[in-house]
């Protein structure tokens, strides 16, 4: 019995071992579902642009209201000056949402529940960022760590924890996403453990309980691609229109 | 007994999953770092091509799609809007057209009653006058016969009377000394019979 629910996350070779100098760029599992997850979402977003009929069908519809969602969502947090960015953080939502929801197929692996992915997205949107804030402001965006209306006194203390807040960013955004996902597929295994070694008498109950889970997995698997880009949202927003 | 049995159950399963963990040591698999240069690699490579294709090929459509669309239902509007506008100055030419034909069609009655009336009027006139024209010679006719009908009687009555004489007494008297009489009775009397 793989009654370990931790065996989930394993990552495993498949086909022969690729080495480039002294890295191993193997393709694996991991490299298997984001590239399901990036062609499924290019799959349906190509069919969905194909044809433009006045009255869309159904896989138009649904493209076209992703972009209103996420060309609204990005209005409403960073403004009209993050335009250009639309394209990158309409994809990260979508990668993001399609992995989590590939994860969510049984026996699948989920590419979001390791922090070395989400971390890599996270640090690329940190370092992007903060290259994009001071290329608008120069060293003008120093002065997002120097809060306005702060005492004098207090102003060491603050500026400290700004900066502390503003590095924790990129290991608060991966460890969310990360840690969502792994807790959620780990408390399913668990109770699906729990269903076969209570068999038939006493499984109904952690059954139950999986049934209900898989629903508030699937809610918190499109949250967290939505926090993930809201985030990147609202870091884009401090380093386009700088507040303090 | 039941209930018993099944807390034993949970119990002992949870008894077995914790020797399951314990047993498969290495914790999680994400902070085993085999794989982490491999994972980098192709989520470079898979988001760098997903983002590279939507931000170039995909997402420019369905954005052009969307504002074709938009503009197509605004132009859609605008002539809908065009149309209602014409038919609004449609039907009013109509309703205009409407009143003035009815207003047409007054006059002409009218002209039509006032001729008629006037046609009517006419020929009356022809007939009253027609009717005038009979009188006056029915009257004429009546007046001659009246002027004429004094002499007749004048006459009947003196032979009347010549005869009347000539039985009664076998006597004949001439003619005029009988007219002097009727004259002079009828030019006394004659107001009582012929009332002029």
């Amino acid at each position: 019995m793989a009654a370990n629910p931790m065996t989930q996350f394993n990552v495993y070779r498949i086909g022969p071992e690729i080495k480039v100098g002294a890295f191993d760029i193997s393709f694996t599992n991991a490299s298997l579902f984001m590239i399901i997850s990036s062609v499924a979402i290019l799959l349906i977003f190509n069919l969905g642009s194909k044809k433009n009929s006045l009255l869309p069908n159904k896989i138009q519809l649904l493209a076209e209201l992703s972009y209103t969602f996420v060309s609204k969502m990005i209005s409403d947090t960073a403004g009209s000056k993050a335009k250009p960015y639309f394209a990158f953080i309409f994809s990260l939502f979508m990668f993001v949402l399609f992995c989590n929801m590939f994860g969510m197929i049984p026996y699948t692996f989920t590419v979001t529940s390791h922090i070395i992915v989400t971390f890599v997205l996270a640090a690329f949107i940190f370092i992007g960022v903060t290259v994009i804030g001071f290329m608008k402001h120069g060293l003008g965006y120093l002065k997002l760590f120097v809060p306005s209306g702060v005492p004098a006194v207090l102003l060491p203390l603050i500026v400290v924890i700004e900066i502390i807040s503003y590095l924790s960013r990129p290991v608060s955004l991966s460890v969310r996403l990360f840690a969502n996902m792994m807790a959620g597929h780990t408390m399913m295994k668990v109770f699906g453990g729990f269903v076969i070694s209570l068999g038939i008498v006493g499984g109904w109950l952690p059954l139950s309980f999986s049934v209900a889970l898989t629903g508030l997995e699937i809610l918190v698997a499109f949250l967290q691609a939505y926090v993930f880009a809201i985030l990147t949202c609202i870091y884009l927003n401090d380093a386009l229109n700088l507040h303090h | 007994m039941i209930k018993k049995i099944y807390f034993q159950l949970i119990f002992f399963s949870f008894l077995f999953s914790m020797e399951a963990f314990s047993a498969e040591s290495g914790g999680m698999p994400q902070l085993n770092p085999e794989f982490w240069i491999s994972q980098i690699f192709w989520l470079t490579l898979t988001f760098g091509i997903l983002y590279l294709v939507l931000s170039k090929l995909i997402l420019p459509k369905i954005s052009a799609n969307l504002e074709s669309r938009k503009s197509q239902i605004l132009e859609n509007i605008e002539a809908a809007e065009k149309q209602r506008e014409d038919s609004e100055t449609k039907l009013k030419d109509y309703e205009e057209i409407i009143s003035k034909s009815r207003l047409d069609a007054k006059t002409i009655f009218n002209q039509a009653r006032e001729k008629a009336l006037k046609d009517i009027n006419a020929k009356r006139e022809v007939l009253d006058k027609q009717i005038d024209d009979e009188i006056i010679k029915a009257e004429q006719e009546i007046k001659i016969l009246r002027e004429n009908a004094p002499d007749k009687i004048n006459k009947i009555a003196i032979e009347t009377s010549s005869e009347l004489v000539q039985k009664l007494i076998g006597a004949e008297i001439n003619n005029s000394s009988i007219s002097a009489i009727v004259d002079d009775l009828s030019r006394r009397n004659g107001d009582k019979y012929y009332g002029n």
